[in-house]
């Protein structure tokens, strides 16, 4: 059965979730065609290079689609190409228009979804984290037409050269109740969802006023900022930073927590990340058992000479 | 105006989380059931809009009679009525379903969801409402001001937020920003005595099939042993980082 993913735009460009997605869902086709969806992307052929077959760009003036805006065409593209399987993302984005579209198919929605499924007595198995990344659950729809929205990095992306059908039309966009009033970035900074290394600190930080060294800590590895619960509770930094169960979840390559106790609700948040660096100066800190690299050590020392040392390190790698 | 705030009732965040039956069960010995966190935002704001702009406050789980306590709960924070659906909670499709036949007999301007239940974690219960009931939907919601029939919004976004504006009748998902943490609404004595005087009304659930089922579940694989390094030998993190993680 053919399989539709909708690609994320920005700025005009698929953003960097595109290779991962379309690697699933070519992956998840088996074969059959594999249908791209997208908005005004410049650059929507190089989703060719992981499997796409046939890339479709909607084209708009429109600055800032509704959720329900996209959800419709998504649902009328899926109908279109007669694809029983959509796949989607887990951006803020994702999981606002990804009901919706499950909802306007009449389909299952299986969000979270951590790999490719296993097939059993001939319906597929779809791994999924539940509990905030504290279980898995495998879970089959019941419906011909399933949603499916891929976790972040569960699935990395495979180059798969194909030669790729473009078609351009004209978005045709329906009414919506909710208007955008615009939005606010900060800009060329790395966000929690993009980045590939997440720089988080905790209360073990003392007070705003010392927040530079985290700062410049994740510009010399190009990572988002992050904190934990307390901290943006306390107004320390802003809530977009808070990271955890009830914050934001993290699922980057490299996490770097300073500071940060590592209770349960923290890691439940953040574990989805590859590889955890810890700096804490109490050796029974409960994050340990949940690092892969950890240093006990006074943040304000380490830190610092940490930032020193990779510096000399992007100098000589560059 | 008219609110319903929709109460998952989950787990305590620091729950174990265990699977029974050869797997196929959660586990809920031991487990404390707590109202979903972003459920406790929204609740906390329906009860600013009761408070302020003299809106009624309706509070509704689908749930067997285990989650009448949690439901006490948010009536003591202040919610005027419950409405429980009785039936096993099977999937957000069936949950939001039968929400949505609550909402269109009840005709609320208002619906209040969390952004996610940290149980399933579908993030999906709003949206589908909002698509069966044909209400605007709006979700990640930190911010919510409503004049008459129009509601001003602030959402997350990655990286930022976006102010939006909605008509009524709405269906937002809420979640921490939407008020201060400071200001989440705790029970005092005598909310909780007045809530013992207010209404559950228990709702017979309509039969419908479930979307999606959980064949079973499976625990996190078991973390390995933490690599230390010296805190002035950071040259062999940055190797291992660069050569064994590869994430450098
Ligand atoms: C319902 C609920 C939901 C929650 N959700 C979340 C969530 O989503 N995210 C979240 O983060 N928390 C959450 N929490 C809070 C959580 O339980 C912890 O309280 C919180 O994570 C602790 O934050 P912390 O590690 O920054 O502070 P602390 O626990 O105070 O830890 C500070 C750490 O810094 C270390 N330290 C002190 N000085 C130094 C130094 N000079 N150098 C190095 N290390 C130092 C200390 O050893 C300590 O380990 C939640 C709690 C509840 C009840
Ligand atoms: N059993 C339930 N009863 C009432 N509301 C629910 C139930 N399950 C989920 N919800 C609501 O839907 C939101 C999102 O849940 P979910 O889609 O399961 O992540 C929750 O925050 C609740 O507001």
């Amino acid at each position: 059965m053919a399989v539709l993913v909708y690609l994320e735009a920005e700025d005009s460009k698929l953003k960097k979730s595109a290779a991962e997605l379309a690697s699933f869902a070519s992956a998840l086709a088996n074969g059959e065609k594999v249908y791209a969806l997208t908005v005004n992307a410049a650059n929507a052929t190089e989703c060719g290079a992981f499997g796409v077959d046939e890339v479709h760009v909607l084209e708009t003036t429109e600055q800032l689609l509704s959720a329900a805006q996209t959800a419709q065409l998504i649902a009328e593209a899926s109908k279109e190409v007669g694809a029983k399987t959509v796949v989607i993302g887990s951006s803020a984005d994702a999981k606002y228009f990804g009901a919706l579209v499950a909802a306007q198919l009449e389909a299952a929605y299986i969000p979270n979804v951590v790999g490719l499924p296993e097939t059993q007595d001939g319906t597929q198995l779809f791994k999924r984290s539940v509990f905030t990344n504290k279980g898995f659950a495998f879970t089959k729809a019941t419906t011909d037409t399933v949603v499916v929205g891929l976790a972040k990095n569960a699935f990395g992306s495979t180059p798969n050269e194909k030669p790729i059908q473009v078609v351009t039309k004209a978005a045709t966009l329906a009414d919506t109740t909710v208007t955008s009033e615009g939005a606010e970035k900060a800009s060329g900074k790395a966000t929690i969802a993009d980045a590939d290394i997440v720089v988080s600190a905790g209360r073990g930080l003392k007070g705003p006023e010392n927040w530079g060294m985290v700062e410049e800590l994740a510009d010399v590895l190009g990572a988002a900022t992050a904190c934990s619960k307390p901290v943006s509770d306390m107004g320390w930094r802003p809530h977009g930073e808070h990271v955890g169960q009830t914050g934001k979840p993290v699922a980057t390559n490299l996490y770097i927590a300073i500071g940060i106790s590592g209770a349960i609700q923290h890691l439940a948040g953040i574990n989805a990340s590859k590889v955890k660096v810890v700096i804490n100066n109490d050796p029974e800190a409960p994050f340990f058992k949940a690092a892969d690299y950890g240093i006990v050590g006074d943040a304000f020392e380490v830190v610092p000479k940490l930032i020193e040392k990779l510096k000399d390190f992007k100098a000589q790698n560059a | 105006m008219k609110i319903l705030v929709c109460i998952s009732a989950v787990p305590d965040t620091t729950s174990k989380i265990n699977f029974t039956a050869n797997d196929t069960e959660f586990d809920t010995q031991g487990v404390q059931f707590v109202i979903n966190p972003n459920d406790e935002f929204g609740l906390t704001r329906a009860i600013w809009f009761q408070e302020k702009q003299g809106a009624e406050v309706h509070i509704a789980t689908v749930g067997t009679a285990t989650v009448e306590p949690i439901m006490r709960k948010a009536l003591a924070i202040g919610a005027d009525k419950g409405f429980r659906i009785d039936a096993v909670p099977s999937d957000g499709f069936f949950v939001a379903t039968q929400l949505s036949s609550l909402i269109q007999r009840e005709q609320y301007d208002v619906v209040i969801c969390g952004r996610e239940s940290i149980d399933y974690n579908g993030a999906m219960v709003g949206g589908l409402i909002a698509q069966q009931c044909k209400y605007a939907f709006i979700n990640t919601c930190v911010k919510l001001e409503i004049e008459g029939t129009v509601a001003k919004a602030v959402r997350e976004i990655d990286g930022g937020n976006e102010r939006l504006s909605s008509k009524l009748p709405l269906v937002i998902g809420a979640q921490k920003g939407l008020v201060e943490e400071s200001d989440l609404k705790i029970p005092n004595m005598r909310g909780i005595m007045m809530a013992r005087q207010k209404t559950i009304e228990v709702l017979p659930a309509e039969n419908i099939e479930a979307r999606t089922t959980d064949v079973r579940f499976e625990r996190p694989a078991a973390k390995g042993e933490v690599t230390l390094i010296e805190p002035n030998d950071l040259d062999t993190l940055i190797d291992l980082l660069h050569k064994e993680a590869k994430v450098l």
